[in-house]
């Protein structure tokens, strides 16, 4: 006790400066999470304010892990995130790679490159969604006038065409990121191995996946961690080009919790939702972690 | 069997042009050095034998092949970069069995390979090890050791000793010499360091502003460089240079003194703006130097600083107001300001043009 007296009277200056932030904290983030994560033991329903008492043990988690909907939901998310994920690499490092070789306007280049980021995903879904309508979408109505197809594609009905629909937006508005990290990569790289290998007897294509590209793979990963976290939690995008639907075809984890929450007002079956899905966030971002450590470990002396 | 020849090699960026057609042959098993200062166009040279820089204009060959339009990959060459250039992500063994396999050899003998390269550079130890786990020297010897597992036609080493310490320069130098009497591949090297050029090549080829000023053995450069800038480029410490004028068989200098012309000297005539050179081992005070069996000029100087190296000092004065060094043997000591009786060596002196700069006489 009397140590500890003494560590605050010492400190007395940062404790106090510090307190505001710290109190902050406790507040904004601690306080709630304390907060859902109890919820997610009880029978919460927004329009039954006393449910909240009501405390159920572990009812919540055993129906959403019994749940058919949850499941297809938390599949399809994790098929959303591959899709997506790999997609953007690929696209990301063709785009990384041709921008790099520009020698005049790259920094134009960059700049229009980024345009995509700039808009905010609402917009971006909503733009999708009309061009992707079977009745007035213009991607529809260039298919018809050119005659490759005789009568308008459901695009946002069909059960995988509003999948590959969502995953287009998605693509098409986030291949920058992957294209921006993996060019400051390229950037950053040293010419002197690049050239030692091509005395090395290595041809274009081998130079690439003997050379750049394990040089290049930490910036992936990280440009793949921070992308399965935005990823997993998509929800604008979705909720405005389908809203989960039609009869819950497209719902995406969050679009499901939020349906649970703020639909049904089942806050505390969300909430429990909510913390299963977080385990995937986890999962992804350990994985992608653990990939960047094991790349970055060599590339000391680059 | 590999000689390398440039005919009329020109490396242009734009308008400006950075190496000005360019003549060289060099023999099978030849080591052989381009030095020059920074920007001289001796690592461009260099990079156009590798493949790595178009050749704007003229021809090279390797062997009986020209190879201007031929990938680095295609011209059987290694290069041994300044910066090493290892591969980072690899082990020293996989870096040492890189080229063998891209080149799609059995494991059996690239392992072998990498043992044997291994084994000549004292590398065995740190195999496994990735460059980033090794010293500056070690990383030199495996860039070194990438480069011989090829069993190419050519090395090309460029400055690949300038970021060692001296006293590892120093050892790396007898071990590129060696390796090149153990393996006997012909050798193009850069560097700009004098003291590796002469110790190392077969011949040297000296460059400034994209030209060849001088090519020849080590020795031939040192005592017969074609111009002033030769003169002071190569050999340490440079060669003292006085400016002054042809009177009657003698150099008349600033101050009204003279010196004798050097015995080497052609027919000349009066009035003749020179240059005269001589090293700092041919000038030395007397009973600290070889006996002298040509012709030499006695000069009575007085000393304005003396650097003692152990076996010989540095012996800093002036002649005509120019700062002059000489040199002393079985030193002894000196106070400033003490004047010695010194003997300029006449057969080891040169005579060049003070305009031109290019050397008078053989």
């Amino acid at each position: 006790m009397a140590r500890l007296r003494r560590f605050i009277r010492d400190n007395a200056v940062p404790l106090a400066l510090l307190s505001p932030a710290v109190l902050v904290i406790l507040l904004v983030v601690l306080l709630p999470l304390i907060f859902s994560f109890y919820t997610s033991f009880s029978n919460y329903r927004l329009i039954r304010p006393d449910s909240l008492w009501d405390f159920v043990a572990f009812r919540n988690y055993a129906r959403v892990l019994g749940d058919g909907e949850f499941w297809s939901a938390l599949w399809r998310t994790v098929l959303f995130l591959t899709f997506a994920l790999n997609l953007e690499m690929l696209l990301g490092l063709g785009l990384a790679l041709l921008v790099n070789r520009i020698t005049w306007g790259q920094r134009t280049m960059r700049t229009i490159m980024m345009f995509p980021m700039m808009f905010s995903p609402i917009l971006v879904g909503f733009q999708f969604k009309y061009m992707f309508n079977d009745t007035i979408g213009v991607v529809n109505n260039a298919l018809q006038s050119l005659g490759l197809a005789q009568e308008a594609i459901p695009f946002l009905v069909d059960r995988w065409l509003a999948f590959a629909s969502i995953l287009f937006a998605e693509i098409w508005m986030s291949t920058a990121i992957f294209a921006i990290l993996i060019l400051a990569g390229l950037f950053a790289m040293p010419r002197d191995p690049v050239e030692a290998a091509k005395v090395d007897g290595c041809n274009n294509w081998q130079v690439f996946r003997h050379i750049t590209l394990p040089f290049l793979m930490p910036f992936i990963y990280i440009a793949m961690t921070i992308r399965s976290l935005d990823v997993a939690r998509a929800y604008d995008i979705v909720d405005v080009m389908t809203g989960g639907g039609p009869a819950g075809r497209t719902e995406l984890l969050w679009t499901l919790i939020a349906r649970t929450a703020y639909d049904d007002a089942r806050m505390g079956r969300a909430n429990a939702m909510a913390y299963v899905s977080i385990l995937l966030s986890i999962f992804f971002t350990w994985f992608f972690f653990r990939k960047l450590m094991a790349a970055r470990k060599h590339l000391g002396a680059f | 069997m590999a000689e390398v020849s440039l005919n009329n090699v020109v490396k242009r960026y734009g308008a400006v042009d950075v190496v000005h057609g360019i003549n060289l042959d060099i023999a099978h098993n030849e080591f052989v050095v381009l030095v020059g200062p920074s920007g001289c166009g001796k690592s461009t040279t260099l990079r156009m034998i590798a493949g790595l820089e178009e050749i704007s204009d003229g021809e090279i060959a390797i062997g009986e092949r020209v190879v201007n339009h031929l990938a680095p990959r295609q011209r059987n060459i290694s290069m041994v970069f300044q910066n090493y250039a290892l591969y980072p992500h690899m082990s020293v063994r996989e870096n040492l069995g890189f080229s063998l396999k891209i080149a799609g050899r059995p494991q059996d003998e690239i392992a072998r390979a990498a043992q044997d390269a291994a084994r000549i550079l004292g590398l065995e130890p740190y195999l496994d090890r990735t460059p980033g786990e090794l010293s500056g020297g070690q990383r030199q010897r495996v860039a070194m050791g990438r480069a011989i597992v090829r069993r190419p036609d050519v090395f090309l080493f460029d400055e690949p000793l300038s970021n060692l310490d001296a006293k590892l320069r120093t050892q790396m130098r007898i071990e590129i010499k060696k390796l090149h009497a153990q393996v006997g591949t012909t050798i193009v090297y850069v560097t700009h360091d004098q003291v590796e050029a002469m110790t190392l090549a077969d011949r040297i080829v000296i460059m400034k502003d994209g030209h060849i000023v001088q090519t020849g053995t080590p020795l031939e450069v040192f005592e017969r460089p074609v111009n002033t800038f030769v003169a002071t480029f190569i050999g340490s410490p440079p060669m003292n240079l006085i400016d002054g004028v042809v009177d009657a068989g003698a150099v008349r200098l600033s101050d009204g003194s003279a010196l004798p012309l050097p015995t080497r000297t052609g027919p000349i005539r009066d009035g003749q703006r020179v240059t005269y050179g001589f090293r700092a081992d041919n000038l030395m005070p007397e009973g600290h130097g070889p006996a002298e069996t040509g012709p030499v000029a006695t000069i009575e100087l007085p000393i304005t600083l003396a650097e003692p190296l152990g076996a010989e000092s540095l012996i800093l004065t002036e002649i005509a107001g120019v700062e002059v060094q000489g040199k002393m043997l079985t030193p002894r000591p000196t106070r400033p300001g003490e004047v010695l009786r010194f003997q300029l060596a006449l057969d080891h002196c040169h005579l060049f043009d003070a305009d031109t700069g290019v050397r008078l006489g053989q």
